[in-house]
């Protein structure tokens, strides 16, 4: 089971726990209807895409809403710490909710029981948390851009906007930003930056660099970031090498802002449209490109778990 | 009269008992350094992450401020303030950094307006107020932090808000997008967080940039 949790910005919103269906008006979430537009729900709809096109079990999508006030975060880390042990998932894609070092913490402490540790990435508010809360080298991939980059790196900041302007600064040395998170053990086992060139590093060292197609307008449209941690997602779902889905992610990111030819005031629907192909071309570029996969395979790969199976557990 | 002072001298009560128990660190100490490398001391610095103390003039406002935080579900407890900021048996609030915009706006609509705020980590640290402009010829995006904000430079209409991975930032972003700068909802007035801080510097840069004052 691959669970996507992370809370949206809708007053009001319960708690929905549910398979992350695709419609034509959006993510059909728990019988509610999510714009697709920026955040969660954007990486939902990313991962919703990319397990389609694979024929992948739709994710366990577990959400609330909340517009910073925390009552829906609060919600989404009690349903996962109390629900994990029947879930008993493979992967978690945490997303945007309250960093919230008290529940992260119960929320870590429950993962540690589960039989079998699932593949944890973390992006935007769960990573703060994770890093804050000292719980980052326990996750396997963290999502940053070159700003939370810099917070990773700060050793001090509790959150990016407290993070220290000569850090800050070091925006163009990506390398040295990656030495200090991982030597302060801030950083995860695998961090993905997300940039004008992404970088994939592991052990305080950037493995890759990827900077084609290069489609400037990304950076400026809110979600496309959340679009990579998706893809990431469900190709370690899908039981790829990790540092392969890192490339793929990287490349059928760009090839989908190329291929919704942007501007900055494109939104992010419009790309997340483009990911199916997008990924048909990654998948070719990696081949031709070479590229060895480094033996980073998840163990749950072997036991793979028929669609039947998830949703009777999801329900 | 007296059920206030009565108030007051139980919260002084409180912070003496504080102060006698620094060694078991409940995230309300002083900010003293807490680690000198990875992994040194992570425990003791890790119970402090992530919270900040409010400054106060005086206690009246710190009892005034608890009951109002309190009462808004505000996770905050009153504690004593760092050794710089004591002129006797001070109070001040401990509370999680994280949601600082919407506790101050809180606070403000009481009229109560801290002096200071600090983050408790292991130094005195100050919000990024720092500033980077990508310029992609029709349009112009501001980024602080780890928020940016992207505007059409004819109309000054916000098109897209990115970054950031607190709740309040996509609320933000629905708020925003396709309003003209001027008349866009301010960050701190409908944000919470520091995610909402950071977006408010690159709002209130922008806003400078377009009225031809770039700093």
């Amino acid at each position: 089971m691959l669970i996507l949790a992370g809370t949206i910005p809708v007053q009001g919103l319960p708690l929905l726990a549910g398979p992350g269906n695709l419609t034509p008006d959006g993510l059909l979430i728990d019988g509610h209807l999510l714009d697709q537009n920026r955040g969660t729900a954007a990486m939902m709809t990313t991962v919703a895409v990319v397990c389609q096109k694979y024929g992948l079990p739709a994710p366990l999508c577990v959400t609330a809403g909340d517009t910073g006030k925390r009552d829906g975060s609060s919600k989404v880390y009690a349903y996962l710490t109390e629900r994990l042990s029947e879930l008993n998932p493979q992967v978690i894609a945490f997303h945007y909710i309250m960093p919230d070092i008290r529940r992260n913490n119960q929320l870590v402490k429950a993962i540690k029981q589960l039989k079998r540790k699932p593949l944890l990435i973390a992006d935007a508010g769960s990573m703060y948390v994770a890093k804050a809360g000292g719980h980052a080298p326990y996750y396997d991939i963290f999502t940053p851009d070159m700003g939370e980059l810099a917070f990773l790196a700060d050793e001090k900041a509790d959150h990016p906007a407290y993070t220290r302007g000569f850090i800050w600064h070091m925006n163009g040395e990506a390398s040295e930003l990656v030495q200090r998170a991982y030597h302060w053990k801030n950083a995860a086992d695998i961090l993905f930056v997300k940039g004008t060139t992404d970088y994939i590093c592991r052990g305080g060292q950037i493995l890759k660099s990827i900077s084609e197609p290069s489609i400037p307008e990304l950076e400026a449209i809110g979600g496309t970031g959340d679009t990579i941690t998706g893809i990431l997602a469900a190709l370690a779902y899908r039981g790829t090498d990790l540092i392969e889905a890192c490339l793929i992610a990287a490349r059928a990111n760009r090839e989908a802002g190329r291929l919704a030819r942007p501007t900055p005031a494109t939104q992010v629907k419009r790309i997340i449209e483009h990911i199916p192909q997008a990924l048909t071309l990654a998948e070719k570029w990696l081949i031709e490109s070479q590229i060895e996969p480094l033996g980073i395979i998840p163990d749950y790969i072997q036991k793979s778990t028929t669609v039947a199976e998830e949703q009777a557990t999801i329900h | 009269m007296k059920g206030f002072l009565n108030k007051i001298f139980d919260k002084v009560d409180s912070c003496v008992r504080k102060n006698n128990s620094v060694g078991e660190n409940d995230g309300a100490g002083s900010g003293q350094e807490a680690s000198d490398g990875p992994g040194a001391d992570k425990s003791n610095l890790q119970q402090q992450a992530a919270r900040g103390l409010l400054i106060f003039a005086n206690t009246t406002e710190v009892i005034r401020a608890e009951e109002i935080l309190k009462s808004t579900g505000y996770q905050i407890r009153v504690v004593s303030p760092p050794a710089q900021y004591r002129t006797g048996c001070d109070l001040a609030i401990d509370f999680p950094l994280v949601e600082q915009v919407g506790i101050i706006r809180c606070l403000k609509e009481e009229k109560i307006v801290p002096i200071d705020v600090l983050p408790l980590s292991a130094e005195r640290l100050e919000p990024l107020r720092l500033c980077r402009i990508t310029d992609f010829g029709d349009y112009l995006m501001v980024k602080a932090a780890n928020m940016k904000i992207t505007l059409h430079k004819l109309t000054w209409k916000i098109v897209n808000i990115s970054g950031g991975g607190c709740p309040d930032v996509p609320y933000l972003a629905a708020e925003m997008i396709g309003k003209r700068l001027p008349e866009a909802p301010h960050p701190k007035k409908l944000g919470y967080t520091l995610c909402a801080y950071s977006l408010s510097v690159a709002y209130e840069e922008a806003l400078r940039i377009m009225e031809g004052q770039r700093c």
